[in-house]
């Protein structure tokens, strides 16, 4: 988080990029999801899907609507019930867990939602030190110190006294990931933050995700439509100069990216998860059909 | 044919599987809202914020009703009591109309098309905007943080907007009665108050405590349940004000069969 101990990007020197266990974050697996099934009504959105995410990784989750991205990030916190599987946090299944039980898993996990789901009554302050106000441990100043330092990592400090209703788009987001980053959350979950965003606002956007990857170490799942984005955010890391300027460039030949990974959802199952650079080569037709829209 | 026949004879099943289905969440809602109220922690600043938009804010349309509605019983009832030379009791009748029947229940169908519908809507337009998952994904019970508060400062303003609504309302019909009727300010209030018995003010107190409840539930159920982006906003709000207004009528005539039933131990 913002002030926290900066860490390096997982980086590899040149050639083709591995994403295997061993090589990506430094501990176990964060979230596991075990051949998870959930259906609405009659409509089966997941079947059977299964993945793992280690710790300080990456994984960005692509496909068309409906095709059940948003549907993964709440099921793993517990907002909807999975039919039939099983979603480990951190080795605990909580898809058994009553709901007083998810209040403490939930803690560990920062959400954005896609339109910033900020909450119209509150101010920004309100909006960003929400989780603080509602535990009750912090005072006044402690909470307004905490706040300002959010809002100063998304660059909108001085948005602090308005409401939601005054700010735009992009601002909601950022105010959105600023809330999401309270408390110190080990896990941060997107929900298409950059929908319907200008190229600029989205540029923002990603160079905040990039710099909470790879500044402070923080898992991620990023759910998206928006190929561009993802790419950068597979494409670019950001590193930290002595001077403490933050400096974006682009892996490439000198390194590439090793805690990104992809999944392409295709109606309800896993139709491909590996590298950026293994989508990119990959001879599945769905998933040349997908890119295609690039 | 056998398709046909499935589809005839699912119909009428999956609607009473609906019914019985809204009848057991509606119930599990209402059963949270109650027992947060017991357990910490307690919003007491949105039960106040809630107290003050449904209490203070509804004060104007509540006294509207009440006095327009006692100046009107006053007129009817002069016609209908003059062929039995009785008009001198205009009191009595616009009293006891009010206190029984009309302050209750006009009164919480004003709050159920003011706030009810506004309860819905709100609660609609945080569902379609993420706003009810994002309280979820921060920690915080829904149930807990936006309906109990609703429903407590419902039940304990209705009572007192009702108050207001009867006391009003026989003013208004004082002021028919003393200047159209030309019966005595003394005897219209002495008829007007003498022919209340415990009965009809424990009823006039007990029905907005069920009808404010009916309200704030019906509104948080039909908005916490909204999908369907704005346009479901718009149909939950209809739905809400249509639905609290069939409750509270057909629960007043329970209630009154219940009133009826204790009056005697009441009065005694």
């Amino acid at each position: 988080m913002p002030g926290r101990k900066r860490r390096q990007s997982l980086l590899r020197p040149g050639g083709a990029c591995m994403t295997t266990m061993a090589q990506t974050g430094p501990g176990g697996p964060m979230i596991e999801f075990l051949n998870v099934t959930k259906s609405f009504d009659e409509d089966v959105v997941l079947r059977e899907i299964s993945f793992r995410i280690t710790r300080g990784e990456t994984m960005i989750i692509l496909g068309a609507s409906g095709s059940g991205k948003s549907t993964i990030l709440k099921l793993l916190l517990g907002l909807i019930r999975p039919d039939a599987g099983e979603i480990l946090v951190e080795g605990r299944n909580i898809a058994a867990m009553t709901e007083r039980e998810l209040v403490h898993v939930r803690r560990a996990f920062g959400m954005v939602f896609q339109e910033g789901a900020l909450f119209d009554s509150l101010s920004v302050r309100e909006n960003v030190g929400y989780r603080l106000y509602e535990e009750g441990m912090l005072g006044e100043d402690e909470i307004e110190v905490i706040v300002r330092r959010m809002l100063g990592f998304v660059g909108l400090e001085d948005a602090i006294d308005k409401m939601p209703a005054e700010l735009s788009g992009g601002m909601k987001r950022r105010v959105g990931i600023a809330r999401a980053l309270v408390g110190n959350p080990k896990v941060i979950l997107y929900d298409e933050p950059t929908a319907g965003l200008d190229p600029i606002t989205k540029r923002t956007i990603v160079d905040l995700m990039i710099k909470l990857r790879d500044l402070e170490g923080v898992t991620s799942i990023f759910v998206t439509h928006d190929l561009p984005a993802a790419e950068m955010i597979a494409t670019e890391y950001a590193s930290a100069e002595n001077n403490g300027e933050i400096r974006f460039a682009r892996a490439g030949k000198e390194f590439c990216l090793l805690n990104v990974r992809f999944i392409l959802l295709n109606e309800g199952r896993i139709g491909f998860e590996g590298s950026y650079e293994e989508l990119n080569q990959s001879g599945d037709p769905y998933v040349r059909a997908f890119l295609a829209r690039r | 044919m056998s398709e046909l026949l499935k589809t005839a004879l699912g119909a009428p099943f999956r609607f009473l599987l609906n019914a019985l289905w809204e009848v057991q969440s509606y119930t599990f809602l209402s059963a949270r809202a109650i027992a947060n109220v017991f357990t910490r922690p307690v919003y007491f600043r949105e039960i106040l914020i809630q107290m003050d938009r449904i209490g203070v804010g509804s004060l104007t349309i509540i006294l509207l009703t009440g006095f327009f509605t006692g100046a009107v019983l006053g007129i009817q009832s002069e016609s209908a009591l003059r062929r039995y030379g009785a008009a001198s009791l205009t009191g009595q009748l616009v009293s006891l109309t009010l206190v029984r029947e009309l302050g209750p229940v006009l009164s919480a169908l004003m709050l159920a098309g003011r706030i009810g519908s506004g309860i819905a809507s709100e609660l609609g337009s945080m569902v379609v905007s993420e706003q009810i998952s994002a309280m979820r994904a921060l920690g915080t019970d829904p149930t807990r943080r936006l309906v109990t508060p609703r429903m407590i400062a419902t039940v304990v303003m209705l009572p007192l907007l009702t108050i207001l609504c009867n006391a009003v309302g026989m003013a208004g019909g004082w002021i028919i009665a003393r200047y159209k009727l030309l019966i005595s300010s003394s005897q219209y209030w002495s008829d007007a108050v003498n022919t209340l018995e415990v009965s009809d003010v424990f009823g006039s107190l007990l029905k907005p405590v069920v009808f404010g409840f009916i309200v704030a539930m019906t509104g948080c159920y039909v908005g916490l349940r909204t999908h369907g982006g704005t346009e479901g906003v718009g149909r939950s709000t209809t739905q809400a004000v249509v639905s609290s207004s069939i409750l509270i009528i057909a629960c007043d005539f329970f209630l009154n069969n219940l009133i009826i039933y204790i009056a005697p131990y009441l009065n005694a």
